[in-house]
């Protein structure tokens, strides 16, 4: 039920892109993120596809895993794709009948939004597909690191996000328990008007909150029977350090970028006028 | 009456990297009003096989039929198998959250459709039988401790008087007491309702007391499935897959290994005693 849920989920297997250090990862990642907008054209996105591609297969996650994360954004996406569907107004009308106008442009535009988004989603899934949130959260504290400089507990950042991802997985196996626990007693979660539905709610995130506030709570008193003080002085067990491959991955990354950026801008292939 | 499960397998999470198996080709009948144990080192999957009894989890392959229906037939009613088969959980403690005790335990009675007066008298037969003290009942069960919660939670399951009772350790880190008090409560039950008792125990000595028949599990597979006694006579093969037979098992064994004349078959301290008595006395 819940489980299908993967974004924010690690999934284990051999690969280079697993072993890459986090901060490689992070940084890529964000200038992929980037480099999606930097063109608008077919041949852009083939490049941008090609790349994807490659690292997917690279990484060893399986394509069904990934495709079956962007579930949950299907409505977000349907929603932007109708936006930009019948809100722009350029280029030759296609279809027109009562309010709605279809333009060529919207069509476009939408279409090309809409793979944006997608490759987005993968592009930042793939992440923590092959990076322990623990990694994740060290990768950041170690980028972010300067901004202590001005104040910011970069540290204390880290160790919330590191728990609240850590937790994720717990709550979501806790629901599910929680859930059959109700049924074997007879409770209905399918049937009835919203009201009714969302009050059938009530006996899963009741025992919910409790749970998560009693683990919260056993944490808590964990870390501090642990001494923990925070990030003073502290040092770490697995410190990070680039490798060779490192250097590797973010030259091809760049090189990438720059391709992306050359060849959408200089090789325009489109196919649609506009 | 009865439950029959034909060569059921279950694979968590089928098709990621996450699978596991957790059931292996298991067959098992268990007949009307029987008390059946089932025991197994921790991860042996006897939580997946109970959960697959009231249809919560669907197997992966295989069959389960319920008073010789199938229950994974087109349009087999799961709310009406749901009725009839009561699943206490692992820490059912967890799964309080009325404003009251009384209140929690008629959860169960009402979504069986039941009145509220129906529900209340459910429900105070229940806690009673739990031997929860009454001036607990219009208390938050939040306020409650650890074993009288486990109560509550137990009394939300017998409030809607299953056919079928099914127990995941439900004594798992209670006093000894209490553990008795639970688990001779469930035996009164048992006794005197008619019922099919379905106990999930780390406890030889608990399964040995009230069980008719004990299933063993191993790693998804069912290892054994006999009497009490019988099983026990595999006491090194248990210890083996991490289990083991009552303390009763292994005295017996050791006097007889050193020439007394006692039956090794016995399984609980009462018994053992008897034997004892008799072989000293002749
Ligand atoms: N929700 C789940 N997702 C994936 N695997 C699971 C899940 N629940 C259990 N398992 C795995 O299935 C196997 C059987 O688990 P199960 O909970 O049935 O064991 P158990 O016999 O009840 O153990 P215990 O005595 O500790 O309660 C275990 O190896 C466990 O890791
Ligand atoms: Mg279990």
């Amino acid at each position: 039920m819940v489980r299908d849920i993967t974004i924010g989920q690690y999934y284990p297997a051999k690969s280079v892109v697993h072993r890459l250090d986090p901060r490689v990862k992070l940084v890529s990642t964000l200038l992929y993120l980037i480099s999606l907008f930097l063109f608008r054209s077919i041949s852009g996105y083939l490049v941008a596809t090609v790349f994807l591609v490659t690292v997917i297969r690279i990484s060893r996650v399986p394509f069904s895993f990934i495709v079956r994360g962007l579930k949950p954004v299907v409505l977000l996406l349907m929603i932007t794709v109708l936006f930009n569907l019948f809100l722009t107004r350029s280029g030759d009308v296609l279809f027109h009948a009562w309010i709605i106008t279809i333009t060529e442009g919207g069509l476009v535009t939408a279409v090309y939004m809409a793979v944006r988004l997608i490759y987005l989603i993968i592009g930042s899934s793939l992440m923590t597909f092959t990076t322990t949130p623990n990694e994740l959260t060290d990768g950041i504290e170690a980028l972010l690191h300067p901004l202590n400089k001005i104040r910011v507990p970069v540290h204390e950042v880290a160790m919330m996000m590191s728990i609240a991802l850590r937790f994720i997985p717990i709550l979501l196996e806790e629901t599910d328990k929680i859930m059959k626990a109700q049924i074997a007693r007879g409770a209905d979660f399918e049937s009835g008007n919203i009201i009714q539905r969302a009050k059938s709610m009530i006996p899963i995130l009741v025992p919910l909150f409790v749970s998560a506030f009693r683990r919260a709570n056993d944490l808590a008193m964990a870390m501090e029977a642990r001494c923990y003080r925070g990030g003073e002085g502290r040092t770490k067990m697995k410190p990070l350090h680039y490798k060779h491959r490192d250097y590797t991955a973010y030259a091809i990354v760049i090189i990438y970028v720059i391709a992306v950026f050359a060849i959408g801008r200089y090789l325009p292939l489109h196919i649609w006028i506009f | 009456m009865s439950i029959k499960l034909e060569h059921l397998n279950y694979v968590y999470s089928q098709g990621t990297a996450y699978e596991k198996k957790a059931l292996n080709d298991i067959c098992i009948e268990i007949p009307h009003g029987e008390f059946v144990g089932i025991i197994g080192h921790t991860g042996s999957g006897k939580s997946t096989l109970i959960q697959h009894l009231n249809g919560l989890i669907r197997a992966t392959s295989g069959e389960l039929y319920y008073n010789g229906e199938n229950i994974y037939r087109e349009g087999y009613s799961m709310r009406g198998l749901r009725n009839e088969v009561g699943l206490v959980f692992q820490y059912p403690e967890h799964q309080l959250f009325e404003i009251d005790v009384m209140t929690d335990v008629c959860f169960g009675p009402k979504n069986q459709g039941l009145t509220a007066e129906q529900c209340k008298e459910r429900a105070l037969e229940a806690l009673r039988l739990v031997g929860l003290k009454e001036k607990y009942y219009n208390v938050s069960p939040f306020e409650l401790s650890g074993g009288q919660k486990r109560r509550a939670a137990i009394a939300g399951v017998l409030a809607m008087r299953p056919k079928v009772l099914v127990l995941d350790e439900p004594t798992a880190g209670l006093d000894p007491k209490g553990r008795d008090d639970i688990l001779d409560q469930i035996a009164y039950l048992h006794r005197e309702s008619d019922i099919t008792v379905i106990l999930v125990s780390h406890s030889m000595e608990d399964v040995a007391k009230y069980a008719d028949r004990l299933i063993v599990m191993n790693r998804g597979a069912v290892m054994y499935n006999d009497e009490p006694k019988r099983v026990f006579e595999h006491y090194q093969e248990l210890e083996k897959v991490g289990l083991a037979a009552p303390q009763v098992t292994y005295i017996m064994h050791d006097l007889a290994g050193r020439g007394i004349p006692v039956r090794t078959d016995v399984t609980t301290v009462a018994e053992a005693a008897d034997e004892i008595l008799r072989a000293v006395g002749s």
